[in-house]
């Protein structure tokens, strides 16, 4: 558990950058503090190790004041990710993700194999354990500066904008890995961003700052979008707020009815087709019984080929939110959402008023949970 | 050119080789140890880096003769005295090298910095495992100006007779005879050519992390 009690720094003839912060990041959980641009969230963050003093009040490490603590200890305690990784340029990747172990008086020999057992952890072959950062991608260098902070095995951890300087594609993966790996190790973290759909895919606290570095409001994601504390939140949470709350209502397991879909499979001609099809589509799939895509019945004029497949409709995956299934349905060329299981085997369809009762349920439900 | 003069003369030739080797490397070599404490105080203090490069670099315009004749009042010494000499260009070595250790120090990227202040590293530990290490090339392309340019300057203490291959250019002089003169040069660009590819091959092991230096 992180404390912060009355928290505030003015930097010298300056306005406030942090004014009277007190909140509370729950341990074992991910706590994300998002603002704009320059709202205080890094000098928050900096507070906690105290690589920035704050000008009053306390900060509180489960319940211990930091501000008695030696510096060097205290940040020994706390594991620390930025932007850019900050790899030691003239360490081998292996001794840069050592380091930490070693501040903290682990024996050489067992620092690099926790260096080696962590590479994998976060996603690295260990072909890289002994290149240099410069060899790496800026995506890789992230995941070492990731597995640095962890080889101290530390309570805590304070991330400031740590998947921001990658590319989309890159930061989707980071932030998928990163997600699977804080359910394993359950750490105490406090991660840094201005980016809200991040805030509200990894967070399970997101404490929203306004300029001038008050707080604007302490929820869970869900609260966040169904709750904005005030118009300042309503608009940095922005547009759709009302579909990006689909996105953390689970599909439940026989919540709606699968339809049977029926199948063909490559090579069909348009006489089977035709038999079998309930309108103009029909799913194809492979010989795993995995959709490829739909065939238009009414243009076909030979068997069926991997070419004349529409591959337009997404997959929704069996659990997953219902903001999947709605846009595997409003994407299907047949109108129907394909549902796959964990191996992507078909495992039926769902139409557009299935899921529409769906999101009705779990709105009322949400509404029933409400003071 | 006379080969029977060089035969002839190869014995002290080569001994003056040695003291022009000497007078060039031991005082840089003190200039960079007195330079690594200073250059750092001048990194960490704003107001003393301005200070303390300014002086630094107003020590290099002192006129070389003039040190080397001055010396002897400041010191005690007799002027004949290397000491003199080694004291002169240990402070051109010290001038030039203090900015040097500082520029190194200040090109350590702020993210290093930084991370190893978060994870918890003190001070000092952090300035020889963390900024020594990555000021390295910086250091080392000073250190080849200062080593080059002192076995010039060495030289000019062929004016108050300091044995050095300098000599041979004021003999050549005296006798109107070209040999010594001709020997001494290439035996300077040779010796300057040597120390040079010495550091660079020192600093080149010392980096092997760096873009270019040895693949792995
Ligand atoms: N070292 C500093 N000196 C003076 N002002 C600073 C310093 N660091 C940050 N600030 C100011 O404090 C405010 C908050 O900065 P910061 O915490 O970096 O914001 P954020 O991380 O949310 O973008 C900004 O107005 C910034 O200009
Ligand atoms: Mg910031």
């Amino acid at each position: 558990m992180i404390t912060f009690d009355t928290v505030s720094k003015h930097y010298r003839g300056q306005t406030v950058a942090v004014d009277k912060l007190s909140l509370t990041a729950p341990t074992g959980k991910l706590t994300i503090f998002v603002g704009p641009s320059g709202c205080g969230k890094t000098t928050s963050l900096r507070m906690v190790n105290r690589l920035i003093a704050p000008s009053s009040g306390r900060i509180l490490l489960d319940g211990e004041p930091t501000d008695t603590m030696d510096v060097a200890v205290l940040r020994r305690k706390i594991g620390y990710v930025i932007q850019n990784a900050g790899l030691f340029p003239h360490r081998t990747v292996v001794q840069n993700i050592a380091t930490t172990a070693r501040l903290n008086g682990t024996p050489k020999d067992q620092a690099l194999r926790i260096a080696h057992d962590l590479l994998e952890r976060v996603g690295l072959s260990s072909a890289f354990a002994n290149r240099y950062p410069w060899q790496l991608s800026g995506g890789q260098q992230q995941r070492v500066g990731v597995a640095r902070a962890l080889a101290s095995d530390p309570k805590f951890m304070l991330m400031d904008e740590p998947f921001s300087a990658v590319d989309p594609v890159v930061r989707g993966q980071l932030q998928d890995e990163f997600l699977r790996l804080q359910r394993d190790i359950g750490k105490t973290i406090i991660m840094v961003t201005h980016d809200i759909d991040e805030a509200l895919k990894l967070g399970d606290q997101v404490v929203v700052l306004r300029t001038g570095g008050t707080l604007a409001q302490v929820a869970t994601p869900q609260e966040l979008l169904a709750r904005p504390a005030d118009d300042f939140v309503a608009d940095f949470i922005g547009r759709d707020r009302g579909y990006r709350v689909l996105g953390f209502a689970e599909f439940a397991k026989g919540g709606v009815p699968l339809g049977a879909e029926p199948t063909a499979t490559l090579g069909a001609t348009p006489e089977t087709l035709r038999q079998i099809a309930t309108d103009r589509w029909v799913l194809v799939t492979d010989p795993l019984n995995r959709p490829l895509g739909w065939a238009d019945v009414d243009s076909l004029k030979g068997p069926l080929r991997d070419g004349d497949l529409n591959l337009s409709g997404t997959l929704a995956v069996e659990g997953s939110s219902l903001r999947h299934v709605l846009d595997a349905v409003l994407s299907s060329p047949s109108g129907r959402g394909v549902i796959v299981g964990q191996s992507g085997e078909l495992m039926g369809t769902v139409t557009l008023s299935h899921v529409a009762e769906a999101i009705e349920a779990a709105r009322t439900g949400r509404l029933g949970t409400q003071p | 050119m006379r080969f029977d003069w060089l035969y002839r003369e190869s014995g002290r030739i080569a001994e003056l080789f040695l003291w022009h080797l000497g007078l060039s490397v031991i005082p840089v070599v003190i200039g960079l140890l007195l330079a690594l404490p200073l250059g750092w105080l001048a990194q960490r203090a704003g107001f003393f880096r301005s200070t303390l490069l300014g002086a630094a670099g107003l020590l290099y315009t002192i006129p070389s003769l003039a040190l080397f004749v001055l010396l002897p009042l400041v010191l005690g010494t007799r002027i004949l005295d290397p000491m003199n000499v080694v004291v002169a260009l240990t402070v051109y070595a010290l001038a030039l090298l203090v900015r040097t250790v500082s520029d190194g120090l200040e090109s350590v990227p702020p993210d290093v910095i930084q991370a190893a202040n978060a994870m918890g590293y003190r001070r000092l530990p952090r300035l020889f495992v963390v900024e020594l290490p990555l000021a390295v090339p910086v250091i080392a392309a000073g250190l080849r100006v200062a080593v080059v340019s002192n076995v010039s300057i060495v030289s000019v203490a062929a004016l108050i007779g300091t044995p050095q291959l300098g000599l041979l250019f004021t003999q050549g002089l005296q006798l109107r005879f070209l040999t010594p003169i001709i020997a001494g040069i290439v035996l300077c660009v040779l010796l300057a050519a040597l120390l040079d590819g010495l550091v660079l091959f020192a600093a080149k092991r010392m980096t092997p992390w760096q873009p270019g230096g040895a693949e792995r």
